[in-house]
């Protein structure tokens, strides 16, 4: 089994997004998503992409949810600051926050998500000493802020390990 | 685009809000470009673009293209998605190429890069 599928999660995504873009559940197109996703899979063993495993499906619904409404409410408070940012000063600047995930992936997703939500740019990692500089549009906001991050790597800890 | 007409006008409310929603997004993230002062901050401008405002656009196309062939569809998704996973690529690569010079040019208005421990521990 692990030798015809080595990366069942890797498959599985390749197929749903081979029958996303045909828009069709045809039996055609589904021998031929089949053949893709387990074809490539074997590729991307080759490219070695390490190993994770997702547990807590609900853990990870609560996460997305939570994730969604993080992200909308910090679009408006964004598009507040640019709209105000003629009159006063922006107080942005550099957070040095310490973050201590192991597993790659994890890192990659939560770097996704603070890219994706306004106001937080993630500049670098430091894997040897775990801490993590991000720099903040809106500096009042830093405990908070603060809170928020550890809340996202205390469910990604549990998702991914 | 003739058939955008059968569209009942609930719908067709609707997906224009969406639409103008998103398109208001892209363009306070774009003005965010002109108006923020330091380039740091400029790096979020963007990002109200790529999360906001595709997720807007992309949920007004879902809507509407679904009402009108009546049936479910959900490729918009794939666009959400992968404008998710590579903007981090993008934007790294901007802040890692902008502290790299400040810290050569200006080294005291941006953060050093940490010292490794074995190198601490010896000063």
């Amino acid at each position: 089994m692990r030798a015809w599928f080595p990366y069942p999660l890797l498959s599985t995504a390749l197929l749903g997004i081979w029958l996303l873009l045909n828009q069709s559940v045809a039996p055609g197109t589904l021998l031929v998503g089949l053949v893709l996703s387990t074809v490539l899979a074997w590729v991307a063993v080759k490219l070695q992409p390490k190993r994770s495993h997702l547990n807590r499906l609900r853990t990870i619904a609560g996460f997305v949810l939570l994730v969604a409404v993080d992200i909308l409410r910090s679009n408006i408070a964004v598009a507040g600051i640019i709209l105000r940012s003629r009159g006063q000063a922006v107080r942005s600047g550099f957070v040095s926050v310490d973050c201590d995930l192991q597993d790659e992936n994890a890192l990659a997703v939560l770097a996704c998500i603070l890219t994706a939500t306004p106001g937080t740019a993630w500049l670098e990692y430091d894997s040897r000493q775990k801490k993590l500089l991000v720099h903040l549009l809106d500096l009042e906001d830093e405990p908070a802020w603060r809170r928020t991050l550890e809340r996202y790597e205390a469910s990604l800890k549990e998702i991914f390990q | 685009m003739s058939h955008l007409t059968d569209l009942p006008s609930w719908a067709a409310i609707l997906v224009c809000a969406l639409l103008l929603l998103g398109a208001a997004m892209t363009l306070i993230g774009s003005l965010g470009l002109i108006r923020l002062p330091s380039f740091y901050d400029r790096l979020h401008a963007p990002t109200i673009t790529t999360s906001g405002g595709t997720l807007l656009v992309c949920l007004a196309s879902i809507l509407c293209f679904a009402i009108l062939q009546s049936r479910w569809i959900f490729h918009e998704l794939l666009i959400i998605f992968f404008i998710t996973a590579t903007t981090p690529v993008m934007l790294m690569l901007l802040g890692q190429a902008a502290l790299y010079r400040d810290r050569l040019e200006k080294p005291r208005d941006v953060p050093q890069k940490p010292v490794p421990l074995s190198m601490a521990d010896s000063q």
